[in-house]
């Protein structure tokens, strides 16, 4: 799925509120500072309403669909371990999940921090160098929240080598 | 997204944020529109990066409003979801016959698959219905091109432009470079144009005449190479399509010739009958109604239809491949995920509590509070349209037998009061069922479901600057209900049971305005008021 010519699919899943959409934000950019192709997919509008949401991510060379198509997700993160069944059907046969159990919480110094935590052990499966990563979270979040974040991240970046 | 992001020459946004940095690349002078999943962010974004954003009470009126300002020779680019353009439906089609000055754009949203919507009508029949120029964006680099193409082409035809996006386009994010700006040639004036833009008969008869000539030019200058584009394939396999359809026929059967429609009203029929003539199957591929199908077939071009299984709900590249391959078997149903339900602590959650003690029949309506129709309230009996709760309430309470019709409540949100509301109220007042009538208002000082936007009933505008603000229980009163009772339904949820109890046994007409501000929007609100506070004592 590293090869060149072909496109990495992610899908991010979760419960309105638990961050699934700030954290595919932050990935997306990380493949666009690294000069990929990206496109990125999500339905909003109830998101807000405590319902399931999830996000699609793609980058590689040239994509083309903003859709991760079922059973094609190489990745898939979910914020919340009832979301697994819903989605687990998206992931190839040897795609890899990544779910709450992975992250020890009582480390977090914010459990809202779990959802930066999971992109942490995602990333470590990722080929962008740390600094990228890094940079992409401190764009997309309140500078007030950038040190636990970046503690959530690198937590969950060491949990991914387990 | 900041306004410093969207200041590089590559950037990454959704289609809307691409819509409005092209128009603001444009220049153009207005933006205006209704807030509707999924078109709202264009207008935000617009604002954000500069441009002079507004909410209309309705769709009608922004598009009145943008009409305005084409005539005074601006750029104006006004948004909505599909729905909206059935409310803007009425100005649409006579600014078809009067053209326009300047350039006017009109963005049509529409929702496939109906994520966050009432039906899944395809807008692209309006195109047609309306005569006026469609085109169709693909990926937000195509919304930020075509946006820039549009009011090129809405000036040179003097034409307002159909701009007709999905849920795919609108709220995907994919790369975009930014193009060279388009400079605006004249600025604002006003010129008499009496017998082009008053459509009295006698001068909107010309005025067709004018458009279907328009329209045959525009169709001859479809057939050059313009928006749309061939991908060079397999002589056995042509596929026709469109939008953000054509991402994934790309992904599902690389290997298939494509011809991409960018603009298609009027269609370029020549093009897509040569297209046709060189593969030996011609496949359209299309979400919803078969637009493209019948205009090929209209022009006596063979094209193969989806099988009517895929025309409800969004197309994606699995359906794509099933439509190639002629798959008609049942297609798996999507696991149902946690559906959404109103907030803990929502206002709206003690409305619906008494509706559904009291055994009412709620004519209900669209927003948050539609939400009041799942477990554990089942407390909404019809939703049809913005506004409609209050027509449909009447209706029941004219027919039905007294004892039934003193039932009948129509609840809606206070952004749809404004949007649509107001003329049923009218209704109300002006044929008052024998049984009276009691209309609730669930007032939560925001449009909640789209993302918590101003409206005219808060007093501040798209940016949160203070404006003047409809009153709702004086607009009431002033109309002539007898019975208007203004209440905060947290304070006391039994007294509020019991205050809707007693309309309901009156023979009257009341309105019962439930005022709280949404949790969502709560903080903001307060932020807003004191910071416009701050700005008039320091004038």
């Amino acid at each position: 799925m590293n090869s060149k010519s072909a496109v990495t699919n992610i899908v991010v899943a979760g419960l309105g509120g638990q961050g699934v959409l700030k954290i595919s934000d932050i990935l997306a950019e990380v493949a666009f500072l690294s000069g990929l192709d990206v496109k990125k997919s999500e339905i909003h509008g109830m998101s807000q309403r405590g319902g399931s949401v999830s996000s699609d991510i793609r980058f590689g060379a040239k994509v083309f669909s903003p859709m991760v198509p079922a059973g094609e997700a190489n990745f898939l993160l979910v914020t919340q371990e009832d979301q697994v069944a819903v989605n687990l059907h998206l992931l190839t046969a040897n795609g890899v999940l990544i779910q709450p159990a992975q992250i020890d919480q009582s480390q977090l110094r914010n459990k809202r921090s779990l959802n930066v935590a999971l992109l942490g052990v995602l990333s470590h499966h990722l080929s962008f160098p740390e600094e990228t990563w890094k940079t992409a979270i401190q764009r997309h979040l309140p500078e007030v929240v950038h040190e636990v974040n970046l503690q959530a991240f690198a937590l969950g970046r060491k949990a991914g080598t387990h | 997204m900041h306004a410093e992001d969207f200041r590089g020459e590559k950037l990454f946004l959704s289609g809307d944020e691409a819509v409005a940095l092209a128009a603001l690349h444009a220049d153009v002078k207005l933006g205006t529109g209704y807030p509707g999943t999924p078109s709202t962010e264009i207008l935000e974004t617009f604002e954000r990066v500069g441009g002079h954003a507004q909410w209309a009470p309705n769709e009608k009126v922004a598009l009145e409003v943008g009409i305005g300002a084409a005539f005074a020779g601006a750029r104006a680019l006004v948004t909505m979801k599909h729905v909206g353009l059935n409310v803007a439906a009425d100005p649409l089609f006579t600014v078809a016959y009067t053209g326009v000055t300047g350039a006017l754009i009109i963005v049509s949203a529409d929702d496939p698959g109906m994520a966050s919507s009432q039906n899944e009508q395809d807008n692209r029949r309006y195109a047609v219905a309306a005569g006026v120029p469609m085109l169709e964006p693909s990926d937000s680099q195509e919304a930020y091109d075509f946006t820039l193409r549009a009011i090129e082409i809405s000036e040179r035809w003097h034409v307002p432009v159909l701009f007709r996006m999905t849920t795919r386009v609108c709220h995907s994010k994919s790369v975009v470079q930014r193009g060279a700006a388009i400079p605006v040639a004249h600025p604002s004036h006003f010129e008499h144009e009496i017998r082009s833009r008053v459509m009295i008969p006698a001068n909107a008869r010309p005025a067709h005449r004018r458009l279907r000539e328009k329209l045959q030019q525009l169709a001859e200058w479809n057939e050059t190479p313009s928006l749309n584009s061939i991908t060079a394939g397999s002589d056995q396999l042509g596929i026709i399509t469109s939008g953000a359809c054509y991402q994934h026929v790309r992904e599902a059967v690389p290997d298939a010739s494509v011809l991409k429609l960018g603009m298609t009203y009027p269609l370029p029929t020549d093009l897509m009958r040569k297209f046709a003539a060189g593969v030996e199957r011609c496949l359209v591929i299309e979400e919803g109604d078969p637009y493209l199908v019948e205009g090929a077939r209209m022009a006596g071009i063979t094209v193969e239809n989806k099988p009517d299984m895929y025309r409800f709900g969004e197309l994606n590249v699995c359906r794509v491949r099933r439509i190639v391959a002629g798959d008609l078997l049942p297609e798996a149903a999507p696991i149902p995920g946690k559906p959404p339900a109103l907030c803990p602590g929502c206002p709206h959650r003690i409305a619906f509590t008494a509706l559904k003690n009291l055994g009412c029949y709620v004519a209900g309506d669209i927003g948050c509070y539609s939400l009041g129709v799942l477990p554990p309230f089942e407390a909404m009996d019809s939703l049809v349209c913005m506004g409609a709760a209050i027509g449909v309430g009447l209706g029941m309470r004219h027919v039905l037998p007294p004892a039934e019709a003193k039932r009948v409540v129509s609840v809606l949100g206070d952004s749809t009061f404004v949007h649509s509301g107001i003329t049923g109220l009218v209704e109300m007042v002006y044929n008052p069922p024998p049984t009276g009538h009691v209309l609730l208002i669930l007032d939560n000082g925001t449009t909640a479901m789209t993302g918590l936007q101003e409206h005219p009933g808060t007093g501040r505008t798209l940016e949160h600057a203070s404006t003047g603000k409809v009153i709702f229980e004086d607009l009431v009163r002033a109309l002539g209900v007898p019975n208007v009772f203004v209440t905060d339904p947290t304070a006391d949820p039994e007294s509020f049971e019991e205050l809707v109890r007693a309309a309901l046994a009156k023979p009257e007409l009341s309105v019962i305005i439930a005022r709280r501000n949404c949790l969502l929007a709560a903080k903001s609100i307060r932020g807003y008021e004191k910071c416009n506070e701050q700005q008039v004592s320091g004038d």
